[in-house]
């Protein structure tokens, strides 16, 4: 059997899919949430903050069964979808996409909203002065500055996703090669007493997220940097 | 002296955490269809037994067995096809002798109750208005098997591949279609009953073999190194068997639809 039709090399190829197409819609997303937060004055600000982190508290399965009632065929946005566009996300890696983002959306959007609040207004105003429109001063100030806390919850996000379990099983169903990410493969193989497949997927799970945090070490010396800083100052 | 706080929540979690594992305790683990008719049975067993408290574990029987290879404590073991129970008795898991058929069920197709679709035999599964089939994960779900054997024998296997969603359990596939989300699944009559105003039979799958569930004591065989509590426990699941075998219990599974063995 080759390589690539290796039903756990399927898998893994799924769930970097998968994740990576969550990450950057919660990257998107959540950095323009949390900027609106930071920044924006409005009523019901703060219940808007508490709602959108819901789904860190919140147990996947609550989450994966409002998704379903929403997003299925006779669920009010589902039926919207289905009959307007043609779209379908029940048991499509699609909605595992979906499923994945609405899990990892607070990672990113609370650290994002932290990073704006931290950035000094001075330096913005000083680029308001020297000509800069808003758009610009967004891209080349406030979000450099922002960054590195974006950075962060990015690559959380990413690990979430990749874990991603109980609302991904419940809206996209677990369908080898389309649906069935890493961590349902592993939940299937327990369950069918296929030890050697597990063992197998384990391992390559976890080899995956220790590369992540060694890869998120990387991107960000942060602490490990300033504290050598200091040594030698 | 003030206490930390942190001391009631270790005292209340301790309390906790004694509170499984009571001695009187029988767990039985049943197959995801047996779960209507096996909470009603564990009611009328209590009822009966004032001492014995019931405690059911539902899953798929694929599932079980698993839990139970791996250690699981489990008293009882109520299967719903031969082959996992066989595989049961394979890891010396339950004698031989210990294992006695209790119900019959038959393998349905079902549609969503508004469903426009026409469906009359297998073989219209693989019309294009079908796009999604329900199936128990073949691996795990005897549900799913038998569905599986049906559509090998109808030579239908590689047509219906691509439509096939599998299932954690057969009560998944009933409500992936009582919600429209599927055009069809593979379920038991038992469960179709359960969902009559969602759902509809669309044809009963003809099946070579018959659908029975066997029903064990769990570990009995390994008797020699058995405790007086072990022992205790062993007759407690002697006693639960028995209960489902005799007319009362027959009577039960008859109100939820199973045949009688």
């Amino acid at each position: 059997m080759s390589a690539a039709m290796d039903p756990v090399w399927t898998a893994l190829a799924l769930s970097l899919k998968v994740a990576g197409w969550a990450t950057a819609i919660t990257l998107v997303l959540g950095t323009a949430v949390g900027y609106m937060l930071a920044r924006w004055r409005f009523p019901l600000r703060d219940l808007l903050d508490s709602l959108l982190t819901l789904p860190i508290v919140l147990p996947p399965t609550v989450l994966g069964y409002y998704l379903l009632v929403m997003l299925g065929r006779r669920g009010w946005l589902g039926a919207w979808l289905h009959d307007n566009l043609g779209i379908n996300l029940i048991f499509t890696w699609q909605g595992a996409v979906i499923a994945a983002s609405v899990v990892a959306f607070p990672l990113v959007f609370k650290p994002a909203r932290a990073a704006f609040e931290a950035v000094d207004g001075q330096l913005e105003q000083a680029a308001q002065v020297l000509g800069l429109s808003g758009a610009k001063i967004f891209f080349r100030v406030t979000l450099p500055l922002a960054w590195r806390g974006i950075l962060a919850g990015m690559l959380l996000a990413f690990a979430r996703a990749l874990g991603e379990f109980g609302a991904t099983l419940m809206i996209a169903g677990s369908i080898p090669g389309h649906t069935q990410t890493l961590s349902i493969a592993v939940y299937e193989a327990v369950q069918a007493g296929q030890d050697d497949v597990a063992n197998r997927l384990v391992l390559i799970t976890s080899v995956v997220c220790v590369t992540v945090l060694l890869a998120a070490g990387r991107l960000m010396p942060g602490q490990v940097a300033n504290r050598r800083d200091g040594d030698r100052g | 002296m003030k206490r930390h706080p942190c001391h009631y929540l270790l005292a209340i979690l301790l309390s906790l955490a004694a509170l499984p594992g009571l001695a009187g305790d029988l767990v039985v683990s049943a197959a995801a269809s047996l779960t209507n008719a096996f909470k009603d049975i564990a009611e009328h067993y209590e009822a009966k037994h004032p001492d014995a408290k019931v405690l059911l574990n539902f899953a798929a029987s694929g599932t079980l067995l698993q839990q139970i290879a791996k250690g699981a404590p489990v008293d009882v073991f109520a299967s719903a096809d031969q082959e996992t129970m066989d595989m049961a008795e394979a890891q010396g898991l339950v004698a031989n002798a210990q294992r006695r058929d209790f119900a019959r069920n038959a393998l349905v197709l079902v549609v969503p109750a508004d469903s426009a679709i026409e469906i009359a035999a297998l073989g219209d599964l693989a019309q294009g208005a079908v796009r999604r089939v329900a199936i128990g994960n073949p691996a795990s779900v005897p549900a799913g098997r038998y569905a599986g054997r049906a559509l090998e024998q109808a030579g239908l296997a590689t047509a219906l591949q691509g439509k096939l969603i599998n299932t954690q359990n057969v009560r998944q596939a009933l409500d992936y279609v009582a919600r429209g989300e599927v055009e069809a699944g593979f379920v038991y009559a038992t469960d179709a009953r359960l969902m009559a105003d969602k759902v509809k039979v669309a044809l009963e799958v003809p099946l070579d073999i018959a659908i029975s569930y066997p029903i064990a004591a769990i570990g009995i065989s390994s008797s020699e190194n058995a405790s007086s509590e072990k022992a205790a426990s062993a007759a407690e699941a002697t006693r639960f068997i028995d209960f489902v075998l005799s007319p009362e219990g027959q009577a039960v599974l008859d109100n939820h639809g199973f045949a009688r063995p």
